[in-house]
């Protein structure tokens, strides 16, 4: 039996999304073209469009569909870099995912970029203070500041509605793939000037995200070929997955309170079963305001490599912050951003529950833990 | 038995995992990162360091079934096998860092996380054969004559491969890459490794040039009469002829070759081919693979030097601790730190590094 704790990786399609995908599988049609089954397509994923952006907070026209989360980012920040050649600088947080993180230091190798890491908090929060200082110091070269809404590794949310205070008329990108359907999201409520989604996080397909854009903006595309996507994103446009989104966004916003509590209260058994289990562990980054279901665990003298190994052979998938090309794990930046040592870093590792989670899972790997744990302190 | 599967990314390992799954073992596959950063050491996919070679073992453990994780020893590979070769080089020694690797990281570090959570060994593609014999345990020569690599094994104690499989070594390389190629293992055409897998240029000497420096120092023969400069002690070997660019010629016009380097003094002596010759080799840190010779006495046997090198009759004697070797026909061309291996047919006794030669 195989117990599946890394939702945050990716979680199971909900079986609505499934089905409009598969029956959107069968129809014929490029979104692009003038006849009946273009019309028709066009028609479905215009309704997609209008349904994600009523789910967060933005106008139909800010969505622009692209084939991932890690796309968006990309976008959004190569984008602005490149729209606006007089600004040299890019503020980003330290706990960025590789997402953002890459492509920023990717513009700083190849590109003359200049940036500047916001640090975090001990608990794993963007230093708002740090943050003011720096666009204070910088405001005139900076192109972009870029805080994730919510991080994957220890599910602290951001505030994000500060950050955009602070950064006046600097536009503010904002990394929501975690959050989106799991907590509140309000595009337009929070300020912000462009924003990453991505649909299998939520129960929704592989290959289909979004950029949500301000309107009137405009940034520099990544593809070239049909400016099929308010003319920043070229490609056919992916309907099948499209719909699909949409219906995991609906469903996932129709019930997302009721999803809420119920993957956090299992969450609150894990670590209340952990630390009964293990003492010593300590659970990292709860502030009282965390995405639902992420247990972020330190078992003090282990190496999460083993931990990971032991768990896998015990049935139970969890996983650690990153992985370089090779397959290495790599101790956390996001925990060594929170100033936690490298030692502690190599020893924790993640837990993420969601809607296929049961009580009965949590039973399990609170009554193998233990016996996990001791074998992994090597 | 649980085993760990120790997958390199080449050919071999990958059917030595099959089988080993195959006969009904439960079977992990671990990929061995030892460079912290794989373009560090080396690039291209000659060896084991890069990332398509984890990709390439990752997709062997797929087609076999198994599930497979990397194990980062990037830290015990720097510190037990690179520094020691290095620092082997600057005491003017010749170190074989496969013989360290086996020795401090496949069948120690792995060895010894894999008992760790349970498993019983740790499986390799390497070339050698394991008997039950009334002895115990012991190890033998593989098969295949061109691809033994029981000389690289012989630094292993016995608890070391009681631990150890080495399922490949009934079999000869060709019938290896066929059976790859039966079971469906996209590797079976991968070209083998050679070389150092760290130094991906195959440069030793500039390699070693890098880290050791390039002081410049004499080049003297044997009774110290200066005839050359060189670049940097440590990039000469023992027996080399080529590239001393000597200034003074030898009266006869005959070669001269490398005979002896002497950090200490930053000097290399060369000298004619004759004095090459050593036919009595001592080593020390002896390591016993099976039982161990009858202490004080001589026994009859073959010495090797080199991984591939022809085994030489010999006569051998040991305190426990330490080897001497006679050989019945001298060699050319010996240098400290090599390792000496000694076989009693084609069983594996020991082995010892060479500390002085005559």
């Amino acid at each position: 039996m195989a117990i599946y704790l890394d939702h945050a990786a990716t979680t199971p399609m909900l079986p609505a999304a499934i089905d409009s995908y598969s029956r959107q599988m069968i129809e014929v049609g490029n979104a692009s073209s003038l006849h009946a089954q273009g019309r028709a397509v066009r028609k479905a994923v215009e309704e997609s469009r209008e349904l994600i952006a009523r789910a967060a907070g933005c106008d139909a026209s800010e969505i622009i569909f692209v084939a991932s989360g890690t796309e968006a980012n990309n976008l959004a920040i190569k984008g602005f870099f490149w729209a606006n050649p007089s600004k040299k600088t890019i503020v980003v947080s330290t706990i960025e995912h590789h997402a953002v993180l890459d492509p920023v230091e990717w513009l700083e190798k190849h590109d003359g970029a200049k940036i500047i890491y916001a640090p975090v908090t001990s608990q794993g929060i963007v230093d708002l203070d740090a943050l003011r200082l720096i666009v204070d110091e910088n405001r005139e070269d900076i192109a972009l500041i870029a805080v994730m809404h919510s991080n994957n590794e220890i599910g602290t949310l951001q505030p994000i509605s500060d950050v955009v205070a602070i950064a006046g008329d600097i536009p503010v990108h904002s990394d929501a793939v975690q959050s989106f359907g799991k907590v509140p999201f309000d595009f337009a409520g929070l300020g912000l000037t462009s924003a990453t989604i991505s649909a299998h996080k939520l129960g929704g397909p592989l290959g289909v995200g979004a950029l949500i854009l301000k309107r009137g903006l405009d940034i520099t595309p990544l593809l070239h070929g049909g400016g099929q996507e308010r003319d920043i994103r070229s490609s056919t446009v992916n309907a099948p997955g499209i719909i699909s989104f949409a219906t995991s966004v609906d469903q996932s916003l129709m019930n997302l309170r009721e999803n809420f509590f119920r993957v956090e209260n299992l969450a609150d058994q894990l670590r209340l079963g952990i630390q009964k289990a293990v003492p010593e562990s300590i659970i990292n980054g709860r502030t009282g305001n965390n995405l639902p279901g992420i247990v972020n665990v330190t078992f003090p003298g282990t190496k999460n490599e083993t931990l990971l190994v032991l768990l896998d052979m015990a049935g139970i998938s969890a996983s650690q912050g990153s992985a370089c090309s090779a397959g290495v794990q790599r101790p956390s930046h996001v925990l060594l951003a929170m100033g936690i040592s490298e030692t502690s870093a190599d020893a924790t590792i993640r837990f993420s529950l969601g809607s296929t989670t049961t009580e009965a899972e949590i039973t399990t790997v609170c009554d193998s833990i233990a016996a996990i744990a001791e074998k992994a302190r090597v | 038995m649980k085993i760990v599967a120790a997958m390199s990314g080449g050919v071999d390992s990958a059917v030595a995992t099959a089988r080993m799954a195959e006969a009904g073992h439960e079977v992990i596959g671990v990929h061995l990162a030892l460079s912290s950063n794989p373009q560090k050491y080396r690039s291209g996919a000659r060896g084991c360091c890069t990332i398509e070679d984890s990709h390439d073992a990752r997709r062997a453990a797929d087609m076999i079934g198994i599930p497979f994780y990397i194990w980062d020893m990037a830290e015990e590979f720097h510190d037990g096998v690179v520094e020691n070769f290095i620092e082997e080089y600057a005491n003017g020694r010749t170190p074989n860092p496969c013989l360290r690797c086996n020795e401090k990281i496949k069948f120690a570090a792995v060895l010894e996380r894999a008992k760790g959570l349970g498993f019983d060994a740790v499986a390799t593609g390497h070339y050698a054969q394991m008997r039950e014999t009334q002895d115990g345990r012991t190890m033998h020569r593989a098969v295949d004559p061109g691809k033994d690599q029981s000389y690289v094994l012989a630094v292993l104690n016995k608890e070391q491969l009681d631990g150890a499989l080495f399922p490949l070594g009934d079999t000869v390389k060709d019938d290896v890459r066929i059976e790859a190629k039966k079971r469906g293992l996209y590797v079976a055409n991968k070209p083998d490794s050679h070389d150092i897998c760290f130094i991906p240029s195959g440069n030793n000497a500039g390699w070693l040039r890098d880290r050791l420096g390039s002081e410049s120092g004499p080049i003297v023969d044997e009774d110290g009469t200066k005839v050359g400069e060189h670049k940097g002690a440590y990039t000469y070997t023992i027996g080399q002829r080529r590239g001393l660019n000597l200034s003074i010629p030898t009266e006869g016009g005959t070669p001269r070759y490398v005979l002896k380097i002497e950090p200490k003094s930053n000097t290399v002596v060369v000298g004619a081919k004759e004095a090459l010759a050593v036919s009595h080799i001592e080593g020390e840190k002896a390591i016993w693979c099976g039982p161990q010779p009858e202490a004080g006495k001589t026994h009859r046997g073959f010495a090797q030097i080199r991984a591939h090198g022809a085994p030489l009759p010999c006569d051998y004697r040991s305190d426990g601790a330490n080897i001497v070797a006679d050989l019945d026909e001298p060699l050319l061309g010996l240098a400290t730190g090599q390792g000496l291996v000694i076989y009693d047919g084609d069983r594996v006794v020991g082995s010892a590094t060479v500390s002085a030669t005559e």
